[in-house]
């Protein structure tokens, strides 16, 4: 690796160039990924056969699977505040964004979680993203009390007919 | 970087399909992105990609009812609302999945091996699937197999991992051989203290030496004769899902000792020491602790027995009913090691208690069926609680039990709303 002063105009014009890069990899793979979904469901590899599929064209993207609506990623369900973009690329490549939006915790739970991650299953070195990766976290996950038993919630009401036993 | 991208595409040369192209290609590109090599692409390949864009109902892919809760599809964590547990014999579309890794490619039964070793056999031996088959005598018993950490969305302060509520439970019907029956035809010594189990599911980060999960039982519980090496679950193969085609099945303790897609068992002189066997891993305080604090890792202790517990399975939470109508209530009870001897349900939140009727497991470490007709005295808003309790007098607390760092052994009693109009 060749060492490069980032006090020159050359090195930012190289910087933005990199960014530049970058984003474009990041629209490109986005896209690849799209169609290779579109194409294949990779379940039918790994589980039992799915009846044919009707033929349909091949360059259109899910519409459901990209995008950020009303301030959640739709793909992954990740809260898009900053630095969401960063915990999708570097905590999903393992595992699902699921097992970040249905915990909670403070910053230093989140810490915890990084820390047991890099040394039992080979997580990378987050370096000085790990920041703002726990900014994210601790304040899009954090906890709430809940006292020693919640109200029941969500519950959805329906008539219950007299049974005949 | 390049380096590790070129490899990985290598390791796929014999896959010639566009598809297959494509995919090494976004894994390369998703390696770009996050600034660090996906070194084992090839068996992250086949289970994860492209998860964002996932179509369809992945629930129906899987042989799983439509209505079950995923909690985490990357390594597969789904869960049964109470109202689906209603069966007598939980159906396999029914059953919760708590897997930690990536599922195994291969699980051809015909080519299947499970291989015996560790330091308290007086040999290693290995058997193919048939010759188990055929040497040992079948047994079929009916096994709570209940997650540790089932009730996990409770503690407060959260607990982390996967946020199970009431359904990571089930109690489905296994067919096999007995484990003690093939350790005595191998010979174990009596330096025999633990038993170990090794699965063939894939870790997450994709490395091929990197273990998932291996845990085990004490040689006590690894004797009893409901600890089957089972091969048939409902009468049918086992899902792919639940360990096809061989599984470790150990009733009434932590679900996570019933090892999947098993391959190898380990008779070990110590405590096994397998991933997922040391602290805070399926370990509790040995000592209650305040809400939140921290507890030294040698503060732990392995769960065993899983503790009593009931669930109300029939009406489903949120039922309305006339004023003067009976409600019929029924569901499960269960105990982990013992046996649930009575459970009883409130509809004044814990102020009296009514007997509920209860039926005899139809075999040790199988749930038991509990029935009442509840009789409410005016309109309004109630709620149904159930209590059960075991062989040596312990029941189920009404409010979420002593906290622990990672959130196991919840056993409050499970409440449902009902409200008379």
């Amino acid at each position: 690796m060749k060492k490069t002063n980032t006090h020159t105009g050359f090195s930012r014009l190289v910087y933005a160039v990199f960014l530049t890069l970058l984003a474009f990899v990041l629209a490109i793979s986005l896209s690849i990924l799209a169609l290779i979904t579109y194409q294949d469901n990779h379940m039918a590899e790994v589980f039992k056969p799915k009846p044919p599929r009707q033929a349909t064209p091949v360059l259109i993207i899910p519409e459901a699977a990209e995008g950020v609506r009303n301030g959640v990623d739709i793909g992954t369900g990740l809260i898009a505040d900053e630095g969401w973009e960063m915990v999708r690329a570097n905590c999903t490549a393992c595992h699902s964004a699921k097992l970040i939006t249905q915990n909670r915790q403070t910053r230093d739970g989140w810490k915890e979680v990084i820390a047991w991650m890099q040394e039992t299953q080979g997580l990378w070195d987050l370096g000085k993203n790990e920041e703002l990766i726990l900014d994210y976290l601790a304040k899009n996950y954090a906890p709430e009390n809940k006292g020693r038993r919640a109200n029941l919630k969500n519950i959805q009401w329906y008539v219950l007919k007299e049974s005949r036993n | 970087m390049s380096k590790e991208k070129s490899r990985s595409i290598r390791v796929n040369k014999g896959d010639v399909s566009r598809r297959g192209f494509l995919k090494n290609s976004v894994v390369a590109a998703m390696g770009t992105l996050i600034g660090a090599p996906i070194v084992f692409s090839e068996n992250v390949r086949a289970n994860m990609l492209p998860l964002p864009f996932q179509q369809g109902d992945p629930l129906k892919d899987l042989g799983k009812d439509p209505a079950l809760i995923v909690l985490n599809d990357r390594p597969w964590n789904i869960e049964t609302p109470p109202h689906l547990l209603d069966d007598e014999i939980t159906p396999a579309d029914k059953m919760f999945v708590r897997n930690n890794g990536l599922l195994p490619k291969e699980t051809d039964a015909g080519t299947w091996t499970l291989s015996i070793d560790g330091e308290a056999v007086k040999r290693k031996k290995s058997y193919t699937l048939q010759e188990l088959k055929d040497k040992f005598p079948h047994y079929s018993y009916q096994l709570v197999l209940e997650c540790g950490g089932n009730g996990r969305a409770e503690f407060n302060p959260p607990a982390k991992g996967n946020q199970w509520r009431l359904g990571a439970i089930h109690c489905a019907r296994w067919t096999g051989v007995r484990l003690k029956d093939v350790l005595n035809d191998v010979g174990i010594t009596d330096k025999a203290k633990y038993i170990g189990y090794y699965g063939k599911d894939i870790h997450l980060s994709g490395n091929p030496d990197k273990v998932v999960i291996s845990r085990g039982v004490p040689i006590h519980k690894a004797l009893e004769d409901e600890t089957l090496i089972a091969f048939s679950l409902n009468g049918g193969p086992i899902p792919k899902l639940h360990g096809q085609p061989l599984r470790l099945v150990v009733g009434g303790w932590p679900a996570s000792t019933s090892g999947k897609w098993l391959s190898r068992i380990s008779v070990r002189d110590r405590v096994h020491d397998g991933p997922k066997m040391e602290a805070p891993s399926y370990s509790v305080p040995k000592f209650p602790v305040e809400p939140g604090s921290k507890v030294k890792h040698e503060d732990f202790k392995i769960i065993q027995s899983m503790p009593v517990k009931s669930l109300i399975t029939y009406p489903k939470s949120g039922a309305m009913i006339k004023e003067g109508q009976k409600l019929e209530i029924r569901g499960h009870a269960w105990a982990g090691d013992r046996e649930v001897k009575h459970v009883e349900y409130s509809i004044d939140f814990g102020a009296t208690w009514k007997e509920a009727r209860l039926s005899p497991p139809p075999n040790r470490l199988a749930w038991q069926r509990f029935q009442a007709t509840v009789d409410f005295p005016q309109k309004g808003y109630y709620e149904v609680w159930a209590k059960a309790t075991d062989s040596a007098g312990v029941s189920q607390p009404m409010v979420v039990p002593g906290w622990n760092p990672k959130g196991y052994l919840n056993n409050a009693t499970h409440r449902i709303a009902v409200k008379v109009v």
